[in-house]
């Protein structure tokens, strides 16, 4: 780099403020391993993080209304990091949604330690892993965190092919590890971790052959640039399809979407579920942010040449997901496959391009509200020490806690899409836009796939209220103010946003404009 | 004349009841009961004075007592609420059978082990539902409330219930009226799309008439298979027998009394008005399903070994008659099909609360479980059978009157259907007696003198609940001049979408609350 450059190179440090925080603060909780003596490192840890993720809010906040790039050289912007209306709306919601995830892992009372492994390396079933399982959980877990969370920020406001390739490898390393960070069934979650990073790994590698054919065919990897290529470029088109097919693979995989989806039931199930509430509210809104930015700034000149395909992709994850969903036994599982349910919702927001973008990001954060409290509510209801995912254990569950069971069954309702919770008004907006773009078939299967998809969540509730508790019920833990905060955080952002949407369809209205579209 | 936001309060005060029940500790069932009923009470005190603040006359504006609030400006959803004659007969019909079914309701928890709190809280939210449907003059307003009110239902069927298949009954209920709903949701934002963002209900009726013709008949089939649903009409009924005969009775008599209503109240308000074309084209086979309604269920019906169910068939007979006498489109099977839905009201409710009662004493609702009962139940048992001749129509009762007026209507232009559905007066002819003889009459049934309930003939309070029901009907049998007066108009204005201009209807600007 000559003088000249470096001169004329402006970086925008306030735009950057939220990602800097967060990694900053990820590099102090490592040290904080380091020096805080054991007693003090969950308070260190969890203050830190949460003081850090509400920092790089309220620097969002204030970088509200830009648009534009973070580095220019001489006036030139150069695309690697782009601070528009969508990309800083889904920093906030990340934020937002982290820091409840954050109180969920931090929760200790529900059971005693928590729900995290102390020494990792120890050989699961062994002597010596019986015995950590009375200690405290590790604390590594929040640094990990704050790394995966700044990646994710990183990744919806990443602007070229390169920086959206490093966000996602910062985003999934660390999540590997935490899903096998659980102190029960270590076994279970070691082989969730295995699976999702041999499969992660897997995705990473499309991504970066996509990520070459791309540039073979553009010239550039910068996504403005790319579709623009796809306009005027010479090069054989073929280079483009099979570009945007590896690069979809790859992030159609952190989507959960069909067929790229088998990981996800059983990463869900086996992950640690704080682990779990963290990657379906957060990992979907990072994965959703990037699938809308690709699609509506880099391949929106080649619409034609992926719309089919999309289409089928869209279709099959709303409708395996949801027949899935009818026949699982496990409220984790029957979760994970909601979740990919969802995503095939989502995925008609990312096909209807412009006109469903702030409607996409409505239903993200409405959907990840709903979901993290679900899980949170999930790492409640326990056998003992081990929670109770079998859907039978939860029978009667009304009986003797009529307000978790109250809590459930909002919760239930609202992702059936039931009216006057977020769930109806969510999927309301992005069929609306959907329709807008005259994409009425893939309205009327999310339709079906909706109207499949509540018999499992009616199953939930006819159990907790209709029928009889097993002697031996699972207990309710009462949580402390963590995991409390979060399962009321989660409760009344879904009634609110059921109720009195306005505002946030507002704010997604003015920040539905990519930068370059 | 009125600056009382009456029609806000009338959704709010039942809401707020439910809340205030919900909150009361289960140990304190009486004071739940009765602030239910107070402020069920409250309902109707409100309900009659719309009642009689409402302008008859023929060239009133068809929506009165309109109010409206923003709620999301986006979508253009507000709180807009107003009344016409057929909605407000259906207010009158909520309001007046919520509070009796909750005094029919009053002391049947008392054996099993449920909440009566939550109970009457539920009733409550249903009744607070029920009126925003019919008052909301918004269609998105419409479908918000169209859609939460399966929730109370679900639960008063699942988790209050009788008989084994509650559990199965209530499930089937809450998905078969999703899937309903959610097709309607298809077309309700295929309507927003197409006029541009307008919910407003009175707006679009105001606007020029849908264009694209296959548009509107898709956005049609959207509409009216969920109200079909709802209503419900042959042949998507399968849900209604299994929910009235799991639901208990006084729950089912507004399930059926006033729930179904909205089905039929709503292919009125939102069907015809809004896809005219749409409407003729598909009536000849409504009118078809219609009348093989009106015989299919009836024949059912007999065949009946449970009285609930038995009930709840006879009442798929009569959406039958609705659904014809709307579909007609002659004023007097239309004005008598709204008719119809309020006496049908009025004498179903009346016959589920009495086998009710008869259930609740013999502790089953199997006919097999009775026989000669009227012998101990004279009091009851005369009351079991006008409600029943009641509903077979019987000249003097007021759904006579309703049936009369669809059967005429129906027969000038559709001799062959009317004289087909003329044979469902004789098979409901048949199904009741047939009930009235195998449960009251004959020998009696020995197992009957074992329960010593069955001795107890009405009480006090069972008396005092059914008076009103039988006033109503005989009042309305003799005298239906001033139902037909509040109807009228509505229909009048309704119907000109089918035959006439809808230039001459009455202005909308002159609203009653100023």
């Amino acid at each position: 780099m000559n003088e000249a450059q470096q001169a004329g190179l402006q970086i925008d440090w306030a735009g950057l403020a939220p990602m800097i925080i967060v990694f900053v603060a990820a590099f102090g909780g490592l040290l904080v391993e380091a020096t805080v003596p054991k007693g003090r490192r969950l308070v260190v840890q969890v203050s830190l993080a949460v003081i850090a993720l509400a920092a790089a809010f309220a620097a969002v906040i204030l970088n509200q209304g830009k648009n534009g790039t973070a580095f220019e050289i001489e006036g030139a912007a150069i695309g690697s990091v782009v601070l528009d209306g969508p990309g800083l709306f889904l920093q906030g919601t990340l934020a937002v949604l982290s820091i409840i995830a954050v109180l969920l892992l931090a929760e200790r009372r529900t059971t005693r330690g928590g729900d995290f492994v102390a020494e990792a390396a120890v050989v699961a079933d062994s002597a010596a892993d019986k015995a950590q399982r009375r200690e405290d959980g590790a604390t590594e877990i929040f640094p990990l965190t704050l790394f995966a969370v700044g990646g994710m920020m990183m990744f919806v406001v990443a602007g070229d092919l390169l920086t959206m390739f490093v966000a996602l490898e910062m985003l999934s390393l660390p999540l590997y590890l935490l899903c096998g960070l659980a102190k029960r069934r270590r076994l279970i979650s070691q082989e969730a971790a295995l699976k999702y990073f041999l499969l992660g790994a897997f995705a990473s590698a499309f991504y970066v052959y996509g990520m070459a054919m791309l540039f073979g065919f553009a010239g550039t990897v910068d996504l403005a640039g790319i579709n623009q290529a796809g306009v005027d470029s010479g090069q054989p088109r073929m280079f483009l399809y099979i570009g945007v097919a590896m690069l979809a693979v790859a992030m159609l995989f952190k989507a959960a979407a069909v067929p790229f989806h088998m990981w996800t039931p059983d990463v869900y199930t086996g992950a640690p579920t704080p682990v779990t509430a963290l990657m379906a509210a957060c990992v979907k809104v990072a994965a959703f942010g990037g699938l809308l930015r690709v699609f509506n700034v880099g391949l929106a000149s080649s619409a034609w040449d992926w719309h089919l395909i999309l289409t089928v992709i869209a279709v099959a994850t709303m409708l395996g997901g949801a027949i899935f969903a009818v026949t699982q036994r496990n409220i984790k599982r029957l979760l994970a496959y909601s979740s990919i349910a969802n995503a095939g919702y989502l995925l008609i927001g990312v096909i209807a391009l412009g006109e469903a973008v702030g409607q996409t990001m409505f239903y993200l954060a409405a959907y990840g509200f709903t979901v993290i409290a679900a899980f949170a509510v999930v790492s409640l209801v326990r056998d003992g020490d081990e929670e109770a995912t079998h859907l039978a254990r939860w029978a009667g569950l009304g009986k003797q806690s009529p307000g978790t069971a109250v809590v459930v069954t909002i919760l239930m309702l609202a992702l059936a899409g039931l009216p006057f919770t977020s769930g109806f008004t969510a999927k309301f907006s992005l069929f609306t836009a959907a329709l807008q773009a005259d994409e009425l078939g893939l309205v009327i299967v999310g339709v079906v796939s909706s109207a499949i998809l509540a018999f499992p969540y009616l199953k939930v509730v006819v159990l907790l209220w209709l029928n009889e508790p097993a002697p031996d019920a699972p207990t309710v833990n009462l949580p402390s103010p963590m995991a409390g905060t979060v399962v009321a955080a989660g409760v009344v952002a879904t009634i609110l946003l059921g109720v009195m949407p306005g505002f946030l369809l507002d704010i997604v209205d003015q920040a539905s404009t990519f930068l370059n579209t | 004349m009125n600056a009382l936001p009456l029609l806000s309060a009338l959704v709010a005060v039942p809401l707020i009841g439910a809340v205030v029940v919900a909150s009361i500790r289960r140990e304190n069932a009486d004071a739940a009961r009765w602030t239910a009923l107070g402020a069920a009470g409250l309902v109707a005190v409100l309900a009659a004075l719309v009642a009689l603040g409402f302008d008859y006359s023929a060239d009133a504006p068809w929506l009165q007592f309109t109010e409206s609030y923003t709620w999301v400006e986006a979508w253009d959803l507000n709180l807009s609420w107003g009344v016409d004659g057929i909605a407000l007969l259906m207010l009158l019909l909520t309001a007046g059978l919520t509070p009796i079914a909750m005094l029919a309701a009053w002391r049947d928890l008392d054996a099993v082990k449920r909440s009566v709190p939550a109970f009457f809280a539920l009733i409550l939210a249903l009744e607070a539902a029920m009126i925003a449907t019919f008052l909301a003059s918004n269609i998105l307003l419409f479908y918000f409330f169209f859609e939460a009110m399966l929730v109370p239902m679900y639960f008063l069927i699942g988790s209050y219930g009788t008989g084994p298949k509650k559990q199965y009954a209530a499930v089937k209920f809450f998905l078969y009226s999703l899937l309903g709903g959610l097709f309607m949701l298809v077309a309700v934002i295929a309507l927003w799309v197409h006029n541009g963002g307008v919910f407003d209900w009175q707006t679009l009726v105001d606007s020029e008439p849908m264009a694209d013709g296959t548009l509107q008949n898709w956005l049609f089939l959207g509409f009216f298979i969920a109200f079909a649903i709802k209503a419900p009409f042959f042949p998507f009924h399968t849900w209604l027998p299994d929910a009235g005969g799991a639901a208990p009775a006084a729950v089912a008599a507004l399930l059926v009394g006033v729930m179904d209503k909205i089905g039929t109240f709503a292919i009125l308000r939102y069907c015809i008005p809004l896809f005219p074309e749409a409407t003729q084209t598909f009536a000849p086979w409504i009118i078809g399903m219609s009348v093989i309604g009106v015989v299919y269920a009836a024949f059912v019906a007999i065949g009946q070994t449970d009285l609930k169910r038995l009930v709840a068939y006879t009442s798929i007979a009569h959406f039958g008659f609705i659904g014809l006498g709307i579909f007609a489109f002659t004023q007097a099977s239309a004005t008598g099909a709204v008719l119809y839905m309020f006496n049908h009201g009025l004498a179903t409710g009346l016959l589920f609360i009495v086998v009710g009662f008869l259930a609740i004493r013999r502790g089953s609702a199997q006919i097999a479980d009775y026989g000669g009962a009227a012998k101990t139940l004279p009091v009851l048992a005369g009351i079991f059978l006008f409600a029943g001749l009641a509903s077979l129509s019987l000249p003097g009762t007021a759904p006579f009157i309703s049936e009369f007026l669809v059967l005429f209507g129906a027969f000038t232009g559709n001799e062959p259907v009317a004289v087909v559905a003329t044979l469902g007066i004789i098979l409901a002819a048949a199904y009741v007696i047939w009930m009235y003889q195998r449960t009251m009459q004959g020998e009696r049934n020995p197992a009957l003198d074992e329960v010593p309930a069955m001795k107890r003939d009405l009480t006090l309070r069972e008396k005092a609940l059914v008076a009103p029901l039988v006033i109503a009907i005989l009042g309305f049998g003799f005298f239906p001049q001033p139902l037909i007066d509040a109807v009228e108009p509505a229909v009048d204005n309704t119907l000109l979408f089918i035959s006439g201009s809808p230039e001459d209807l009455p202005a909308a600007e002159g609203v009653t609350n100023e």
